[in-house]
């Protein structure tokens, strides 16, 4: 259960951000975990919840969203359903995965005096 | 509304878009590993797999085929120091390390134990990661290549289970393949296509520790690797010897 530590992460990237702005609580963070992460959600919102006292996320709501996974073909822009073979039925090139390895942190709500 | 005296009062609600990946001082601190061995003329191997798959094993025979080769190891390990201590008597310098409750290593890890390791001189630094088939995958550690090592009585769809980490694989060793003549109902054929639906460029090749069967292909791959490194790096490292 590597979520613990992506979570550490996240904190503390988000005290980095307030800091920065001399802000002050967080309300709200806006996370992007793609399907072929290899970050599990809701043990995600777990490790957040037992991380988060006493931090700038205290009182911060975690909005995941997730992101299904997406390969197509590099060379012709086929795409390549989940679970298929990951070469391109016509040109045979590999796959390129076009989506779906997301760990991101895309937004921070916070206060600012 | 802010007090002008103080500052005092509501506080603005205001939001900062990041779209940073959150590993990113991760990503970071292995960008700056792999300028390490760059630099070195080191190539990093990341050795993941499952615990019990054979990922020291194939190390150690490793380490007796090179022979001459300059390689070493760092493993790591939750509790102990085993691993390292068996590549040590294997004949090549090992150091663990101890990860206490981590599931995988991470890029700093590494690093740190960097500092503790004469690393520079070898043609091979392979990093044993954590025996798991889940989170070594999401770490960057600055490697050159990812081998997932799997044995074969672990089963042929554990791809199809583990899509995260065979995808991050630049080559799979099968291991343990002398035991295949008792297990007469692993198919590999079918580890072959759950192979192919999880890697782009699936790569596989069959090993057994004990019977030496297999590692001169194995060692033709890191051959191979060795020599995507950049031709100056490798003219340097020959003038090295």
């Amino acid at each position: 259960v590597h979520e613990y530590s992506i979570v550490q992460s996240l904190l503390e990237r988000v005290r980095h951000e307030v800091n920065a702005r001399n802000g002050g609580r967080v309300h709200r963070l806006w996370v992007r975990i793609g399907e072929l992460s290899g970050v599990e959600v809701d043990l995600l919102h777990t490790a957040f919840e037992m991380c988060r006292a006493s931090t700038v996320c205290a009182h911060a709501a975690l909005e995941v969203s997730r992101q299904d996974a997406r390969w197509e073909c590099p060379r012709c822009g086929a795409n390549i359903a989940p679970g298929e073979r990951l070469a391109c039925e016509a040109c045979g090139s590999p796959a390129r995965l076009v989506q779906g390895d997301e760990i991101m942190l895309d937004r921070i709500e916070m206060e600012v005096r | 509304m802010m007090c002008q005296t103080c500052g005092c009062g509501d506080a603005e609600i205001v939001a900062v878009d990041v779209h940073e990946r959150i590993l990113a001082a991760n990503d970071a601190q292995a960008r700056h590993n792999r300028e390490h061995f760059a630099g070195h003329g080191v190539v990093a191997v990341n050795v993941m797999g499952g615990p019990g798959s054979g990922k020291t094993a194939l190390l150690e025979a490793t380490a007796r085929a090179l022979g001459s080769r300059r390689m070493g190891a760092l493993a790591g390990d939750l509790a102990t120091d085993r691993d390292a201590g068996r590549l040590e008597t294997a004949g090549i310098p090992a150091l663990a390390i101890t990860t206490g409750n981590a599931c995988h290593l991470d890029a700093q890890m590494v690093h740190r134990a960097l500092h503790h390791f004469p690393w520079s001189n070898l043609d091979f630094l392979f990093i044993e990661n954590v025996g798991n088939l889940v989170c070594p995958a999401v770490y960057d550690l600055g490697q050159a290549a990812n081998v997932v090592v799997l044995s074969v009585t672990e089963g042929e769809d554990k791809p199809l289970k583990y899509p995260v980490m065979f995808r991050t694989a630049e080559l799979v060793v099968l291991t343990k393949t002398d035991l295949l003549p008792h297990l007469t109902n692993v198919d590999l054929h079918a580890l072959e296509d759950a192979l192919t639906r999880v890697m782009p460029v699936p790569a596989l090749l069959q090993v057994s520790a004990v019977t030496g069967e297999g590692l001169d292909r194995w060692l033709d791959w890191l051959e191979c690797l060795q020599r995507r490194m950049p031709v100056s790096l490798r003219a340097r490292r020959a003038g090295d010897d």
